[in-house]
């Protein structure tokens, strides 16, 4: 393999880090209140607001609806507006956070339900407020779904991050279609596959091994 | 030390209102241990829950320690609960905290320091006897051990009043007296008032100093323990006090006394003890004084809170004068007599 070759190689797999990162970054900061809002707003739940949850509902499965690759150029006036520019892997990280953010959010809706009524119903029998159960009670008893939650959510942002290409973002999988399919460099293409597999596996192992020391259960 | 008065709750139904509590009157003495015991349905839990308006009655008012729970705003209500421990039949401990921490959670929520968080719970676990399981966590404990940090955390804000939601429900017959055992001994050295929901009788009786019995969301009979298990009233009191006191003839000696020739000449009847004839031994002397057979064939003696009580079913053979005067004998020493009649 060239040297040229091996830089492309290194730049590609810096650029899918950095958007996988950054977009990854935003959407646990914002995506996890996202699911805690979600979560205790819903009917029965120690913040009941049926309206709000409704709507917020209603805005997560809109953006989980659109495909991505559309989500991505639909979105470019609002990437133009906060990144400067429409094209490059800053521009990409806009469309793949915005698409994460919901994503986490339903994750991590789901990883409170999963914590048991009973504890939410002890915590108010003590006189704890709501912001107290969410902190004492709802966050650490449901942190390993949470931790397991994010570890999906990073490994669906590096699949997403290969169609980041198509707003010139670069990356492993823009490097892998370009080069490996358009060029007629099947090598290539393995290559990538094999980086984003042991990449995956990095993730997810790490995922795990974090989701279990936090477990009690 | 708490009133219910008129407490009612219902629900809207996909078939209209359904009432869980309808009118319910109550009141707890400070330092009693009251339970409410009825079959699954009853509405025990609700009722429970009424008490610290985990469930907001749909009528009626919540007095506890002469406060009107149910006319306090949110955070005056938070307040108030933290004078209302409670415990739960599955435990409710956090997961993702040690023993130590799941007894300081109600003295984190009120903001108390480390130091004093520390100075309160060392000598709860110690009380309940997990002193040496601070730094476990609840998985690595048994049922039993379980309930126990449930009962550490109830007593950590001390309360006056602790709550038991089916507290042994999930605990096999040992570890329920363990428990027991436990409870009473809190209610005795601190002086807490408890109130207890469960549908084992059995409990009720190792346990409570009042009972009342929960039929359909009414209160259908209630009473110092004592007086309810010697005197039921109601059918269902008499049903849940069969399951603990075997009353009940065994059915293979009701076939046999069936039998013409066994009754022939003798006297059927079931005696009934309460309070301090059982220390005496009266069948014997009866027996020697007025020269008459006793067969004892089914019986059992009891005693609730040390006051003994029971019955037997006796075959009594002898002249008829002299067992007129026995069964005259017996009830002058507070022995109930009554014809058993075995169809």
């Amino acid at each position: 393999m060239s040297s040229e070759l091996l830089s492309l190689f290194w730049d590609s797999f810096v650029e899918t880090l950095i958007m996988v990162g950054i977009a990854g970054g935003i959407a646990t900061a914002v995506g996890i209140p996202l699911g805690l809002i979600l979560s205790i707003t819903a009917p029965g739940n120690v913040l009941e607001r049926p309206l709000l949850n409704r709507t917020l509902g209603l805005v997560v499965n809109a953006v989980r609806s659109t495909p991505f690759i559309i989500l991505m150029v639909a979105i470019i006036p609002l990437t133009r507006l906060i990144t400067g520019t429409s094209i490059g892997t800053a521009a990409a990280v806009v469309p793949l956070a915005i698409a994460a953010i919901p994503f986490v959010g339903r994750l991590i809706e789901g990883a409170l339900r999963e914590v048991d009524a009973g504890l939410v119903e002890a915590a108010q029998a003590m006189g704890a407020t709501p912001l107290q159960v969410v902190r004492k009670v709802l966050v650490p008893e449901a942190l390993p779904g949470i931790i397991n939650g994010l570890t999906i959510m990073l490994v669906n942002l590096i699949g997403f991050s290969a169609m980041a290409g198509a707003v010139g973002g670069g990356g492993l999988g823009d490097l892998g279609i370009r080069y490996g399919y358009q060029r007629f460099m099947p090598e290539v293409m393995a290559m990538v596959v094999l980086i984003l597999i042991v990449v995956v596996q990095l993730v997810q192992t790490f995922g795990d091994v974090v989701a279990s020391r936090v477990d009690h259960r | 030390m708490i009133q219910l008065q008129g407490i009612t709750k219902f629900y809207a139904g996909s078939a209209g209102r359904v009432e869980a509590l309808s009118g319910i009157d109550l009141k707890i003495d400070p330092g009693e241990i009251f339970g409410i015991i009825g079959r699954s349905g009853a509405g025990k839990s609700t009722l429970i829950r009424c008490i610290n308006l985990l469930e907001r009655p749909s009528e009626g008012h919540v007095l506890v320690a002469g406060r009107d729970l149910t006319v306090l705003d949110a955070a005056a209500l938070r307040a108030a609960r933290h004078e209302i421990g409670m415990i739960f039949q599955h435990f409710n401990l956090l997961s993702s905290r040690t023993v130590f921490d799941n007894v300081a959670l109600p003295l984190e929520l009120i903001g108390m320091t480390r130091s004093a968080i520390e100075e309160r719970v060392t000598p709860l676990l110690d009380l309940v006897g997990l002193g040496d399981h601070r730094g476990r966590y609840p998985a690595q404990l048994s049922g039993g051990q379980k309930q126990r940090v449930g009962i550490a955390r109830a007593l950590a804000s001390q309360p006056k009043v602790l709550l038991c939601d089916e507290a042994t429900s999930a605990l096999d017959p040992e570890t329920t007296r363990s428990i027991l055992a436990l409870l009473r001994d809190i209610n005795r050295r601190l002086g807490l008032t408890v109130v207890v929901i469960t549908h084992e009788m059995q409990v009720i009786k190792d346990l409570c100093d009042r009972v009342a019995v929960l039929d359909g969301g009414r209160i259908i009979e209630q009473g110092d323990v004592f007086s309810v298990f010697t005197q039921p009233q109601m059918a269902l009191t008499q049903t849940l006090i069969r399951d603990v006191i075997g009353h009940e003839t065994p059915p293979g000696l009701l076939e046999r006394l069936s039998q013409p020739h066994l009754a022939d000449g003798a006297a059927l009847r079931r005696l009934f003890f309460s309070g301090q004839s059982t220390d005496a031994p009266l069948i014997s002397e009866l027996s020697r004084r007025f020269s008459v057979d006793i067969n004892i064939l089914h019986g059992q003696i009891d005693e609730i809170r040390g006051r003994p009580f029971g019955s037997l079913l006796v075959l009594a053979k002898g002249e008829a004068a002299q067992l007129e005067a026995a069964w005259a004998w017996l009830a002058e020493r507070d022995v109930r007599v009554e014809v058993a009649h075995v169809q």
